[in-house]
């Protein structure tokens, strides 16, 4: 009701109080939300929990490999150990309460100290996460089947990461007993409810130094996401150091030297995200969106005529030259290398807001559809551009190369390589729903993922996660067998009017509720009770030493960000 | 693809190109410049330039170069404090930026390289050595609304040929001075670290009183995030930190008298609370840099954190059937020792706070509980004022005015917010009336307070917790404080304007990256001349700043959109 009057109420006000406007009441004074204690996020699908609780001793605990072993086991139980014990980049000591007034074993709910969790891993490890990988585990802290003993269990090694994940968030320092490393008694049985629960960066808007890479990484381990969608290049640049063709991040990039992602810094990345159980997509988008490709490799994309058929001033140029047969044998291979650098199967091959204008104007390429037939159909250009990128990109990697493409390519009725996964973007903010895509995209059978409500980028005053956390991708009109091609979905930080400085407070926690969306029950949708376990959360990973936003308005951590 | 449209909706805009069809939706996004076409950041930042914009420049393309080792600063005039203090900064701000020497390093190996081709430039006119500041007066120890803070640079002028000097009547003034001194150095592409053009500036600000307002209420900020941000405004030339110290989420001033408000008003009573010491340190961080402190303490609304240690202070609320109802309302204005106290807490920030001004806030006072309230019932009944409850507020304030006069011997000074007036409660002329509604409406406003004779503070067009997507910063840039109707004599009762980041959805993660450099187009409007108001010719200027506040070590956000820095974060 009266939308007008609220609105402007609410500018003209020193105080921001539309309660109606938050998933809970605000107090007369004090902070708005009091966070849960050593509540998991996202919610685990099982959890029994008890009032019992152990004490951990920093230098009594271990983690015991009971089961299988492998690098990525060893490098987690020493990233666990630290975070449970020691968060934060500066070593920052454990909250000091006043101690207990008697001893902690007379506490009527002590159960023990925990001195060991056991980590038992069932199969050999996986090297590399994948789109098949398995990510269930369960955990078991004093069950009857498990008395006194903390057991974390799965068949995949990917299971065991995200198990520990939740293990470490199980621990909460307590106010009300004075103890630093307490852990309630409880059972865990855990699976995610998507696959693919990815988040995309963009660096070619702003650059994102590699530190900023890997604290996303870390971000993304720590609410379970499992895919790094790194939309590497754009118009603006190309920071991609090629191996095979250094001249394109050359004249390509804002900055050749400081402003690139060397190959090892790829790798790295990589090796980073692979011992989290996170996969590293990249993107490069073509046949558009490659200004930045032009400068470093001549002759790549369309000169550009006016209506007169004159050459417009020399740098202008459109989308990716389709006619030119050098082109393909430039992508291919491109394209192979990048297959060679980045080892998960899937490529994101963008093929968004292609532009025509150039390509209707261009001799060749007027002359090049009139030999077909295609009259002014140029959705016809576009689907033989892909059709060879397709090709020549299978044929290198003898058809082991898997792609993802923003939902355009489907849109105009381009035949895709089965195994294909496509991309859901627009929608809501454009006017049109999701839901109708999602129909359409999973009733010609391609996977699909969704990124349309979750445009992070878009920022705006007050509260704003709840539209994120209640969008909802399995609502669209279908069959089970078409709901079963949801495979996903992705939070997206175009980086237009954020570089290094904030993406991260931007993106979280604000993306915690994409990651509780993608990996919880669908029935986990009560904003109320989010909110509570949200703020315990986003002080959680502040308290770990990553520059997360306030999330809920008013209110305090214990340990605010003090540089 | 968002703005991946957007990329392409530059192009969209972009009426030599014209292609495809227009996205309403997204052709919404204002840009304060003209968007390139192919690849590379939107914006090319200035070289050397001072943002805010001087009043007078005389820039040339000859340049001298300055050696670190062989640099140094030399007090001619008077001295004190202040002026070492700035002078081991500045010194270090301009050799020697935080995260900054790594450029400062790249280029000196590239300045061995090319060693000293620059001596065969025909516009080298010689190194830069010495610096000569002249204080002509001497040092105030503290900055004022009266402060001087004109300054003079000469950079190789004709009088005084490979020369540099910085000259002011005040300290303050040398202060601005050494801060454009800073920002004229600059790291040449030609492998030359630090060159600074021939240049004769004089300079002054068009208004006294530049604020930026933070709010530690609503979030605590921890004392380096407020000294941060004191660094921005000393290096924005913003003058006043208007400290919004409480309000009703919590109360974390520490009170030797009463710290029982903190104690039990605070979010934690021991980390989330400024101490005696913490608050002189911020005093003195600031008065180092030119900066008032003006504390705020808001009454006789926002004020619920002050009831749990202040028992009886507050307005009991009463529900319809006449019962309590466990809220409470606003200061209770009727029992006299409210006065009581509010006098001798109001003396204690007096000393505590050096700056003779104190904000009372007196905004959005809810009358609703007052009115639920049978002992202020009966008190209005006794006064004949039946159901008008502007008229006890006025008895507030005034009584607040009156006790805090009688406490301070006349000395206090006040700001307060624009409602005080708006109810026509009567302030001591020498008042300063802070507009901060109808965002860019204000004109009204500041017609009719400059109309009954008050001094005036503008905030309305730049809260900047208001968040945006996109380019945002024009907008602020473009709010003109004089722009409204009135006299000469009105006019000049305008004294300045405010930038307010309320902290509702914001702390001390994001406070300083939301903050600027948005609020740098407020500094420009508040100290440049009314006809520096073209965003395009600003937008390079701003670019430039942008990067050299990143390279100085502060977390400031990009402003510009696509855009690249040579250090980056």
């Amino acid at each position: 009701m009266n939308v007008l009057l609220l609105v402007f109420c609410f500018v003209a006000s020193v105080q921001w109080a539309p309660s109606e406007a938050v998933p809970f009441v605000i107090p007369w004074y004090g902070r708005w939300i009091v966070p849960t204690v050593g509540e998991v996020w996202p919610k685990p699908q099982q959890q029994t929990s008890s009032e019992t609780f152990f004490v951990l001793r920093p230098t009594m605990f271990q983690f015991q490999v009971v089961g299988e072993r492998c690098d990525i086991i060893d490098e987690a139980v020493r990233r666990y150990y630290q975070i449970i014990f020691y968060p934060g980049e500066a070593g920052r000591s454990p909250l000091s309460y006043p101690p207990p007034p008697t001893p902690i074993q007379e506490h009527p709910q002590f159960r023990a100290f925990l001195d060991a969790v056991e980590i038992d891993l069932k199969q050999p490890c996986e090297y590399l996460p994948s789109a098949d990988m398995l990510e269930s585990y369960n955990i078991k802290i004093d069950t009857p089947d498990n008395p006194l003993k903390a057991t974390i269990t799965s068949d995949s090694v990917w299971g065991i990461l995200r198990g520990m994940e939740t293990l470490s968030q199980l621990v909460y320092s307590s106010a009300a007993t004075g103890v630093a490393y307490q852990m309630n008694a409880t059972e865990i049985t855990d699976f995610p409810r998507f696959s693919y629960r990815g988040f995309m960066m963009d660096t070619a808007r702003h650059y994102m130094p590699l530190k900023t890479i890997k604290k996303m990484t870390d971000l993304l381990a720590q609410n379970k996401m499992n895919v790094l969608h790194w939309h590497l290049t754009d118009d603006a640049s190309f920071p991609y150091e090629s191996t095979l063709f250094p001249n394109i991040s050359r004249y390509g990039s804002f900055q050749p030297f400081s402003h690139i992602y060397t190959a090892n810094d790829v790798r790295e990345v990589i090796e980073y995200a692979r011992l989290r159980g996170i996969r590293v997509i990249p993107e490069f988008d073509s046949p558009d969106h490659t200004q930045s490709w032009g400068l470093g490799q001549p002759r790549l994309l369309t000169e550009c005529y006016d209506d007169n058929g004159i050459l417009k001033v020399p740098d202008e140029y459109g989308a990716i030259m389709p006619t030119r047969e050098e082109n393909y044998v430039f992508l291919q291979q491109f394209f192979g290398e990048i297959f060679n650098t980045f080892p998960d199967p899937y490529v994101h091959m963008g093929g968004d807001e292609v532009s025509y204008y150039c390509w209707q104007r261009h001799p060749e390429i007027k002359a090049f559809m009139a030999a077909n037939g295609w009259g002014e159909d140029y959705t016809k250009l576009e689907q033989y551009y892909f059709d060879r990128l397709t090709a020549a990109t299978q044929e290198i990697t003898q058809n082991q190369m898997r792609y993802i493409v923003w939902q355009e390519l489907l849109d105009l009725n381009i035949t895709l390589p089965t195994g294909t996964v496509v991309e859901v973007w627009k929608g809501d903010y454009e006017g049109l729903s999701f839901n109708e895509e999602l129909a359409r995209v999973t009733k010609y059978g391609y996977q699909t993922i969704l990124a349309s409500p979750w445009y992070l980028n878009y920022i705006s005053y007050g509260l704003d996660w709840e539209k994120y956390y209640l969008a909802e991708p399995l609502d669209f009109d279908g069959s089970e067998a078409q709901k079963n091609l949801v495979i996903g979905g992705e939070a997206t930080m175009w980086s237009e009017y954020v570089d290094s400085v904030s993406v991260i407070p931007r993106t979280w926690p604000r993306a915690c509720t994409v990651a509780e969306r993608l990996w919880s029950d669908r029935s986990v949708n009560d904003t109320a009770l989010a909110a509570l376990r949200l703020e315990e959360h986003r002080c959680r990973l502040l308290r770990r030493g990553f520059m997360v936003d306030p999330s809920n308005g008013v209110n305090f951590c214990e340990q605010e960000w003090d540089m | 693809m968002t703005m991946k449209s957007i990329s392409l909706l530059f192009l969209l805009l972009n009426i030599s190109l014209g292609w495809a069809e227009p996205d309403i939706q997204k052709a919404n996004l204002r840009f304060p410049f003209d968007l390139p076409k192919g690849n590379g950041a939107w914006i090319r930042p200035t070289v050397g330039q001072i943002w805010p914009k001087p009043q007078l420049e005389q820039p040339t393309d000859n340049f001298m170069v300055l050696r670190p080792n062989d640099f140094h600063f030399q007090i001619t005039g008077h001295t004190c404090d202040i002026l070492e203090e700035a002078i081991h900064r500045y010194y270090n701000l301009i050799f020697f930026p935080p995260r900054g020497s790594g450029t400062s390093k790249r280029f000196q190996k590239l300045s061995n390289k090319y060693s000293m081709t620059w001596e065969k430039n025909e516009n080298f006119r010689g190194y830069l050595d010495t610096v000569i500041l002249n204080v002509m007066q001497p040092c105030e120890k503290l900055p004022s609304l009266n402060m001087d803070e004109h300054y003079e640079i000469k950079i190789d002028t004709t009088d005084r040929p490979r020369e540099g000097i910085i000259l002011g009547q005040s300290v303050w003034g040398i202060l601005r001075g050494l801060e454009s001194f800073s920002q004229l150095v600059y790291s040449s592409q030609n492998g030359i670290a630090f060159q600074i053009n021939s240049t004769m500036i004089m300079d002054f600000p068009r208004f006294p009183h530049r604020g930026l307002l933070l709010d530690s209420s609503r979030h605590f900020l921890p004392l380096p995030v407020i000294k941060d941000n004191l660094d921005l405004m000393a290096q924005n030339k913003l003058n006043v930190f208007h400290w919004h110290i409480t309000d009703d989420p919590a109360f974390p001033y520490e009170s030797r008298k009463f710290p029982s408000l903190s104690q039990l008003g605070s979010f934690n009573p021991y980390s989330h609370v400024y101490s005696p010491s913490d608050v002189e340190d911020v005093i003195q961080y600031a008065r180092m840099r030119g900066i008032r402190v003006i504390p705020e303490f808001d009454t006789p609304g926002h004020t619920q954190s002050w009831g749990p240690g202040s028992p009886g202070l507050l307005t009991p609320c009463y529900k319809k059937d006449g019962t309590k109802d466990n809220f409470f309302g606003p200061i209770n204005p009727v029992p006299a020792k409210n006065y009581k106290f509010l006098r001798e807490f109001f003396a204690e920030i007096f000393q505590v706070f050096p700056d003779a001004y104190v904000h009372l806030g007196g905004d959005e006072v809810d009358f609703s509980c007052w009115a639920s309230n049978p002992e202020i019932k009966s008190f209005m009944k006794q006064q004949g004022w039946e159901q008008d409850f502007a008229r006890l507020e006025q008895f507030y304030m005034q009584r607040l005015i009156n006790v805090t006069q009688d406490v301070t011997k006349g000395e206090m000074r006040y700001l307060v917010w624009q409602e005080v007036i708006d109810n026509n409660v009567v302030l001591p002329t020498n008042t300063v009336i802070h507009v901060w509604k109808d965002g860019n409406n204000f004109h009204d406003e500041l017609a009719r307070v400059t109309k009954f004779g008050y001094r005036t503070v503008l905030s309305s067009p730049w809260y900047l917790n208001y968040i945006n997507y996109g380019v945002d910063w024009d907008r602020y840039y473009l709010a003109e404080p004089l722009s409204f109707n009135g006299t000469e004599s009105q006019k000049r009762l305008v004294i300045g304007g405010e930038a307010c980041m309320w902290g509702e959805f914001i702390d001390a993660v994001s406070v300083t990256s939301i903050t600027w450099p948005r609020a740098s187009a407020v500094a420009e409007r508040l100290w440049s001349s009314a006809s520096t108001n073209d965003p395009r010719l600003a937008a390079p200027r701003l670019e430039e700043h942008r990067c050299r506040l990143l390279r100085r070590g502060f977390n400031v956000n990009p402003i510009n959109g696509v855009s690249y820095c040579d250090i980056e974060w």
